[in-house]
């Protein structure tokens, strides 16, 4: 970093982003920064020295050399959906908008591969791609807004992923610049790249490694036929005993998502959709494929689920139908957010065979914590996603929230699983990094980045925790899926 | 042993690396033929063997580096799952997971089920210093920290000597039914890729000698349903084929001459390389015989948008594999300095770093 103040620095640069040509456009007011200060994650904020909003590859390229040389942070930023904090600005740096980058410029039915620009939402894929019978299949239930650029730096899931498998399963090639400012195109559109995997450590990197100009992605045939299926059981642990049925008869499901009884409750409320009060857990699943193949696996699925103690089994018999059965999914948050304030979603992913007991535990804290908690997850993963209500008007609910939040994760460290399944690190979870990984680990990670951004100006303070911050933090290590000392207070 | 195994692994590659003096890892050495010569004291991660954990209703498997392939297959089919990635073997019984997660190659379902690095869900490795290090995990959905567990795939050994890989499993298809049709190449990459784009249980492809061969792979209705919408005879004359092509035991892949393998997207048009192909995963791989002009089958590939690489025999002395762009090698030198500073873990065997 150079010895200029803030104001000089943001002076200096302004005149050189003006002296472009053809010159992108750039924010510098506070007025007009202040939609830029935070993401999804909206708990944090910053502002900017400057937000700009490139037309091209060419000015991204030169925005990131123009950074590089004064040595200041470039934090990318696609629709800025992101609930982990990976797109909140620095304030001594400039935050780079995609969102001017939002054309497909290319799709190739018989190839099966469309190359769009890094704003090109998730969702303008598939529906540029379903005249042709194919589909994107990474569809994170924000996919109407959010952004592809961004779904390659967070490795976005989605419901589907359990057969379709997340972004990098996905994505052909990614085109941007490094750390230096130079053009990199990694992956490509064969099959197979010579060399590192280069595009495994850019899907998921946060906007640390490379700053996303183009994105070629994979599109796979739309299925001919699909069942969705709600089944109603008593128990969580019965559901989660269902899920492994299911898979262990050796049916790879589209979707397998589960609510709780709090979600229930809430749905009963606002949706009415009539399910016995009993009912401790909702499973739905959906299988999809060719119509004889779906034929097949909804029968056994269906015999699965009564077998397996499901009290009340419905099945859509059209598409009004299963959007009705997905709206108890889709509009579980929103029912509930209607009778608290604020809600904090926590991200993480345990073995399977875990849930039971996990989610007892998360019980349990909630009442300790008075902080009420609903769970919609993707029970097919086991990629849970605790949801903690709290009133960010009553002093200290936050710091409680975030602090059973932690808990969670940690427990998802405890029994062998992750502190992140789909949402990212971002800047929420930094602290939990340095749970889940040892200091060598923590250190390769640096590794890597350096490899790219050897400066370190791309998304400083992201996604990997400095050895300090880890020390400081008193950061634990986990192996194995031993349990580390849980009566030990923390944070 | 066992136990002992990654301490004593660990304390040997520091004592490499402060002497800097080249290591060679090994698996069960069924692919030393491929990438250039293995140059070092040779390390057998063969010893380094066993089941960590399956579990098949959580589709995932944990296993260490030596175990052998055939043996890691053995336990899946018992649950009826398998790697989908359709691993070859190149060797009797002998290749080891570790190596086949290197060498990063996959089998004939690759284009329809996905590689060898989409299914690492997690790797422990010893790195140049002689850290033992873990990345990713055992579950499926992570993203936590750059996926440093795929990158290992493909890369040789180059970066860490794997100890220990978590994969996602899948269930084994139920029915299986091999079509033939009497097509030329260009039909052939045509009609493969139109049927990709449809919901079909496709999972491998072959052209080779005017003949295609698509095997269809799933529920038994699906196979049949399938079977009647794309026509074709049934394949009976080849038993055992796919498993013979996998693993280049085909007429196709005998004798000396070397063998190159070019991967192109999909539906690139035929190829003028200078030899008659065998193409597999619906146009995007395809095979030649032949001391063929390295220049010109590499500027041909790339030209494609894809790359070639001089896969088994023939004189290496023009590299194995397509050289890479000057950005993307200065990440590669970075990547390998940083993993491995004294340069001792298979140096050379991929490219000059």
């Amino acid at each position: 970093m150079n010895a200029l103040s803030r104001p000089s620095v943001k002076e200096r640069l302004r005149g050189s982003l003006a002296a472009m040509r053809p010159a992108p456009t750039v924010f510098a007011d506070d007025e007009d920064l202040k939609p830029f200060e935070t993401d999804g994650y909206i708990v944090r904020r910053a502002t900017p020295l400057l937000a700009v909003l490139p037309e091209t590859e060419a000015q991204v390229g030169e925005v990131v050399r123009l950074c590089r040389e004064a040595g200041v942070p470039v934090v990318t930023r696609g629709a800025g959906t992101g609930i982990s904090g990976g797109a909140i600005p620095c304030e001594d740096g400039v935050l780079l908008v995609v969102s001017k980058l939002r054309r497909i410029l290319a799709l190739d039915p018989l190839a099966r591969l469309a190359s769009v620009q890094p704003g090109v939402r998730n969702l303008q894929v598939s529906e540029a791609a379903a005249p042709h019978g194919l589909f994107y299949a990474p569809d994170p239930s924000s996919q109407m807004v959010c952004s592809i650029g961004g779904n390659v730096a967070e490795n976005a899931g989605g419901v589907h992923c359990l057969k379709y498998g997340f972004t990098t399963h996905n994505v052909a090639a990614v085109r941007g610049f490094d750390g230096e400012g130079e053009a990199i195109e990694v992956g490509g559109p064969a099959l197979d790249a010579p060399g590192y995997d280069l595009i495994a450590l850019v899907n998921g990197s946060e906007g640390n490694l490379v700053v996303i100009t183009g994105v070629t992605v994979r599109l796979v045939a739309l299925p001919e036929a699909t069942e969705t299926m709600l089944a109603a059981f008593p128990s969580v642990r019965a559901a989660a005993e269902a899920v492994g049925e299911i898979i262990g008869a050796g049916i790879i499901p589209a979707a397998l998502e589960m609510m709780d009884r709090i979600v229930i409750e809430a749905c009963e409320r606002f949706m009415g959709l009539g399910f016995p009060r009993e009912a401790d857990a909702l499973l739905l699943a959906e299988v999809d494929g060719g119509r004889a193949e779906v034929d097949d696996t909804f029968a056994r699925t269906r015999a699965i689920l009564a077998k397996c103690g499901a009290t009340e089994i419905r099945v859509a018999r059209d598409e009004a139908e299963r959007a009705n059965l997905w709206r108890a999914r889709k509009g579980a948050f929103t029912a509930l957010a209607t009778i608290h304030p604020d809600y904090y979603t926590i991200d993480g992913t345990i073995p399977r065979r875990c849930l039971p007991e996990v989610l007892d535990r998360v019980i349990e804290w909630s009442k300790e914590y008075g902080l009420t908690v609903g769970n919609v997850f993707h029970a097919g993963d086991g990629n849970i996603h605790p949801c903690i209500f709290f009133d960010s008007g009553v002093p200290g609910d936050l710091e409680k929230s975030e602090e059973f939040g932690a808990r969670i994760l940690e427990l998802c460290i405890e029994v062998g699983g992750t502190i992140t399944g789909e949402h990212g690190v971002g800047i929420e979870k930094l602290k939990q990094m340095c749970q889940q990984f040892r200091a060598p680990e923590i250190a390769a990670f640096h590794d890597v980045k350096r490899a790219f951004d050897p400066a370190g100006i791309l998304n400083p303070g992201k996604a990997v925790p400095t050895l300090n911050r880890c020390a400081e933090w008193g950061g634990m290590h986990v192996r194995g899926g031993a349990v580390p000392r849980p009566s030990i207070p923390r944070f | 042993m066992a136990a002992d195994f990654i301490p004593d692994l660990c304390a040997r590659v520091a004592a490499a690396s402060a002497a800097r003096a080249p290591l060679s890892l090994r698996g069960g050495g069924t692919k030393d033929f491929y990438g250039h010569e293995p140059r070092g004291e040779r390390v057998e991660m063969a010893g380094y063997s066993g089941i960590v954990a399956y579990e098949p209703k959580e589709l995932v498997l944990t296993v260490r580096a030596g175990t052998p392939l055939v043996e890691v297959e053995k336990a899946l089919a018992a649950e009826r799952q398998m790697l989908a990635f359709e691993p070859p073997h190149y060797g009797s019984g002998r290749a080891t997971i570790g190596g086949m997660v290197a060498a990063g190659l996959s089998g004939p379902r690759r284009p329809y089920a996905g590689a060898v690095r989409d299914f690492v869900l997690g790797t422990r490795v010893v790195n140049g210093k002689g850290e033992d290090l873990s990345f990713g995990g055992r579950v499926i959905k992570n993203v936590a920290g750059y996926d440093v567990s795929r990158l290992m795939a493909g890369a040789l050994g180059t970066l860490g000597a794997i100890t220990e890989v978590s994969f996602k499993v899948l269930p084994q298809p139920v029915s299986e039914c091999t079509l033939s049709y009497q097509i030329d190449e260009a039909e052939a990459t045509r009609r493969v890729n139109a049927w990709a784009g449809q919901p079909l249980p496709v999972s491998a492809t072959a052209w080779f000698a005017g003949r295609l061969l698509v095997r269809l792979a799933g529920a038994e209705s699906a196979v049949r349903a399938a079977r009647a919408k794309i026509g074709g005879d049934e394949a009976t004359d080849l038993p055992d084929f796919w498993t013979a092509l996998r693993d280049h035991r085909i007429a196709f892949f005998s004798g000396e001459e070397p063998v190159w393998r070019v991967s192109v997207p999909q539906t690139t048009p035929p190829m003028d390389l200078g030899a008659t192909p065998l193409v597999e995963w619906g146009g995007g791989l395809r095979w030649l015989r032949g001391a063929l002009d390295p220049a010109r089958v590499r500027a041909e590939a790339a030209r494609a948008g894809g790359h070639a690489t001089l896969f088994r025999g023939g004189d290496k002395s023009a590299g194995v594999f397509q050289p890479l762009a000057p950005a993307i090698l200065k990440i590669h030198r970075r990547l390998k300095a940083a993993f491995d500073p004294a340069g001792i873990l298979n140096p050379g065997r991929m490219y000059d770093l």
